[in-house]
């Protein structure tokens, strides 16, 4: 099940860059949250602090709190039991090239030493069937690899991956932004399933998306949330002029 | 305002993963995580594995360090018998032979020692294998880069690449039985008979080997290293170099020269440094064709010996220690030397290749 | 540029271009030819002297017609895998460190540096430290030390190629794992180095088959032996090492046996080369995105 995120006075940089300043927000549990904002303002520097992401670059630099349930990541974990928690989709789709699509789906688990195979299979075909993939590959999972899918089936299985290991939380970056419109729709749809069960959020620059799948919305600017409201509320009677000048358009 | 439609919530009844799992309670619970949830929560940090690993990594890394400081310390070491009977002198001395009065480097029966005719040999060798070498590496490079039809450039190029291959001492091989006969006969006759004159090519070696044949051997080995090198600074130049002599109105060659060479000019002579270091050092086919003999002479035509050479040839039937430890020490020399002249070429080649932009075509 | 309009002047230019296209092309048929010189001789001379018996017989003695070099191959082969077991993995760690852990520091660029420079240095100075670090205070001449002295020639090879086939993998791969609460460790060696290990494979056999003819490091390291032997402590015979010996003795029959030694030698390397050239063309990483 879905649990809630709080964040509290989150600063983060790129060297010097100020890229995130003193965010606050509370993440329901077990619900789509969707942050939009024009390209740069740091939506996706904000969601890889989420899953302590954001250290795989050397330069990079964070201070403030993220509690996600009741674990504070950044004082009373390590990085690698946080992204175990927190799974992520990428913007492209990063399926393990040399690998089958049973494989793909089962290495979370397999490359964190996880040897029971019978469970292993029921997994994989539970991970797909929730990514809504299975009917489509159940036939050559072990034939295929990876990388031979289509786009969009490539990203569906990067989120059956991420699936697999039973995670808490699902951070998606722009995870439909490099598909065709038909994929982008089947992935709408299944975030829409999955939040029932797992907490979402979801990066997009594509407003019309996260008014159809998300229950709040975030939007950020320059490094800043400029507004934080039910997507509702923020879609058809934003708070801030800034918010409403971006949704309608006026700049972005 | 955008259009907010409402979702269209699928029909089909969503299993958990959690509900297939006979081992785990049919409905989940916030406080009773699944089976792969209590595995993972239970499987820790890595931290320090991860560590380890870091530091593996380090260690292997700094083996190259260590290599290098190996080597350098074990050459020291043995070499001090040598160092400290005839300290730098050994680099330039030299000794009478008492019999015929003429000056005499090499004689390990009474012990007495020194570098100079291996320098002589190596450095000339070198020298003759650069002047061959260079002219001809430099063209392939032009011809493969600027001239050659595509369809030829993947074959020339595997070719280039099996020669750089070929083992020293297959070099040698050929040398010996096909290159110094060839010499023998056909080349050195001519030689004596027009350039005679010159002092470099005595009539007093009937056997062919000689600095000659370790010049054309060296040279051989060396083209394809530096027809590469030449060929990779000289792609690294930008395609707007190019153009902007070309829309001067410039001929093909005009182009090459100002737009291409002039900008790659640092790296070509990186490159034939680096060839330099090659031919330095090289072993096997020089101590097949030399003639390895310690002595000093003007003619190319004569035996000779070279640094590698005489370690190679005399250091398993060494008759003493302070032979071995001069031996040894001429190995020292070699190495110094060799750092420096490949330290000052990767430099080199650096300047010209890192600066380069991505290729794009 | 009004010189330009001079039609001598612009002739001049145009042959100069033409003798210079005509050097080029001179030049690379200068080079061309001594390797397929090389190529013939060595196929023609070895594969008359190349008979069964090479492959199954050790060395007879001086004036005893037949005999071959089966003791010499298989030294070899002890020798390669000695070397192999020393090189490839200190190598690839070290290209894991460069392209992994040490991405632009200083420490990394020094490592890079001394790598290519060690690259160079010749490797009869290696034979030499290695008899002094190991025959030395042995006393005697053996196969190990003749492996370690390949081996250690093996390591900036290999480590140069691997860093350079790990750096082709791409980020987002990384990621991934890591994504997924990988440890890094894992990451690097189940996904990253596995992504490259086309290239990684590549670079260890070019590195191995420039050290399979050294025959300078060998000298004095492992000695060479006319007879059989699998013992790391004894001396041992070698392919390079015994072409060298027979190559610069006075008898036809040994140069006979030298030119097939020979032939054999390169075939190996030439196929090593093909494989390593096939792969490399065929896309090192592909399916990779
Ligand atoms: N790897 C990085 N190194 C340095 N600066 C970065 C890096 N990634 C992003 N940035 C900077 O951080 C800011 C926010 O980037 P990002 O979070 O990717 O924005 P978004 O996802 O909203 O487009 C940008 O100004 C960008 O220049
Ligand atoms: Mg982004």
């Amino acid at each position: 099940m879905g649990v809630g995120i709080e964040v509290t006075n989150l600063n983060a940089w790129y060297g010097a860059n100020h890229t995130l300043q003193d965010i606050n927000l509370n993440i329901p549990a077990s619900h789509a949250t969707a942050l939009i904002g024009p390209s740069g303002c740091g939506k996706s520097t904000f969601v890889r602090c989420l899953n302590r992401m954001h250290e795989t670059n050397p330069i990079a630099r964070v201070t403030g709190s993220v509690r996600i349930g009741d674990l504070d990541i950044y004082a009373e974990a390590k990085p690698v039991e946080i992204r175990r928690r927190v799974g992520m989709v990428f913007q492209r789709p990063n399926p393990f090239p040399t690998m089958s699509i049973y494989d793909n789906v089962a290495a979370g688990l397999k490359l964190n030493g996880y040897k029971n195979r019978r469970s292993l299979d029921e997994i994989v075909e539970n991970s797909l069937r929730n990514s809504a993939l299975w009917d489509e590959v159940k036939d050559d999972l072990k034939k295929k690899s990876g990388a031979s899918l289509s786009g969009g089936q490539q990203q569906r299985l990067c989120i059956a991956r991420a699936l697999a290991v039973d995670p808490e939380v699902l951070l998606m970056d722009e995870p439909a932004s490099a598909l065709d419109p038909v994929s982008t729709s089947k992935i709408e749809d299944l975030i829409f399933q999955l939040k029932a069960q797992y907490t979402i959020v979801i990066v997009t620059h594509n407003m019309q998306q996260a008014a159809r799948v998300a229950e709040k919305t975030g939007f950020f600017l320059n490094g800043r949330m400029v507004e934080f409201d039910s997507t509702h509320k923020i879609f058809t009677n934003p708070s801030d002029k800034r918010t409403e000048d971006y949704i309608t358009g006026r700049f972005g | 305002m955008p259009e907010i439609r409402a979702p269209q919530i699928p029909s089909q009844k969503l299993k958990t993963p959690a509900a297939q799992k006979p081992a785990v309670p049919a409905v989940p619970s916030a406080v009773e995580p699944s089976l792969v949830r209590r595995f993972l929560l239970a499987r820790g940090n890595s931290a320090f594995a991860d560590r380890g690993f870091h530091w593996l990594m380090v260690l292997c890394a700094l083996s190259i360090f260590g290599i290098v400081a190996l080597i350098l310390w074990q050459l020291v070491l043995r070499s001090q018998l040598s160092w400290h009977a005839f300290g730098f002198r050994f680099f330039y001395q030299s000794f009478t032979n008492p019999e015929t009065g003429k000056p005499m480097y090499w004689d390990p029966v009474n012990s007495l020692f020194s570098a100079v005719p291996f320098i002589y040999g190596t450095l000339l060798s070198s020298f003759l294998a650069l002047l061959l070498a260079v002219p001809l590496a430099v063209g392939v490079a032009v011809f493969l880069t600027e001239m050659c039809p595509r369809a030829l450039r993947g074959p020339l190029a595997f070719l280039t690449e099996l020669l750089a291959a070929i083992p020293s001492v297959i070099y040698g091989l050929w040398g010996v039985f096909v290159l110094v006969p060839l010499l023998r006969e056909h080349v050195n006759p001519g030689l004596i008979q027009w350039f005679g004159w010159t002092g470099l090519f005595n009539n007093d070696n009937p056997t062919g080997l000689g600095f000659l044949a370790a010049g054309v051997i060296l040279a051989i080995m060396i083209l394809p290293i530096v027809s590469s090198l030449t060929r990779e600074v000289m792609t690294a130049v930008p395609h707007s170099q190019r153009e902007a002599v070309l829309a001067l109105g410039a001929t093909r060659w005009e182009m090459i020269r100002m737009g291409v060479l002039r900008n790659a000019r640092i790296g070509i002579v990186g490159a034939i440094i680096l060839g330099l270091g090659r031919a330095l050092g090289e072993t096997m086919a020089v101590t097949m064709v030399i003639g390895n003999t310690p002595e000093i002479h003007r003619s190319l035509l004569s035996n000779g010996s070279s640094m590698a050479a005489v370690i190679a040839n005399e250091f398993t039937e060494a008759v003493g220690d302070m032979h071995l430890s001069a031996l040894i020490e001429i190995g020292l020399a070699l190495f110094i030397v060799t750092i420096i002249v490949n330290a000052f070429a990767q430099l080199l080649v650096w300047a010209v290749t890192r600066g380069a932009p991505a290729q794009t075509h | 540029m009004s010189t330009n309009n001079f039609p001598l002047r612009s002739r001049l230019r145009a042959l100069t271009d033409l003798a210079v296209t005509g050097l080029t092309i001179l030049a690379t048929v200068v080079v061309v030819t001594p390797l397929v010189a090389i190529f013939a001789y060595l196929v023609y001379k070895g594969a008359s002297s190349l008979n069964l018996a090479f492959f199954t017989q050790i060395p007879k003695p001086v004036g005893v017609a037949g005999g071959g070099m089966a003791n010499a191959i298989a030294g070899s082969a002890i020798l390669l895998a000695v070397a192999s077991a020393i090189g490839v993995p200190i190598g690839i760690g070290g290209g894991i460190f460069l392209a992994e852990f040490g991405r632009g520091t200083k420490l990394a660029n020094a490592v890079r540096f001394t790598a290519d420079v060690l690259n160079g240095v010749p490797s009869i100075v290696m034979g030499l430290a290695i008899y002094a670090l190991i025959v030395v205070p042995q006393k005697h001449f053996s196969a190990l030390s003749g492996g370690v002295a390949l081996g250690i020639m093996m390591i900036p090879t290999v480590c140069r190629t691997t860093e350079e086939m790990l750096l082709m993998v791409p980020h987002a791969v990384r990621e991934a794992a890591l994504g997924l609460g990988v440890p890094n460790w894992r990451s690097v060696l189940s996904i990253t180095v596995k992504t490259a290990s086309p290239g990684i494979i590549t670079g260890c056999m070019l590195a191995f088959a420039r050290v399979a003819g050294e025959t300078a490091p060998l000298l004095f390291t492992a000695l060479g032996n006319d007879f059989w032997s699998s013992s790391l402590n004894q001396p041992i015979a070698a392919l390079p090492l015994q072409i060298y010996v027979y190559a610069i003795s006075p008898y036809d029959d040994w140069h006979r046996l030298a030119w097939a030694g020979a032939l054999v030698l390169i075939v190996l390397i030439v196929l090593a080369v093909s494989l390593v050239r096939y792969v490399t063309s065929r896309g090192v990483l592909k399916g990779a995105s």
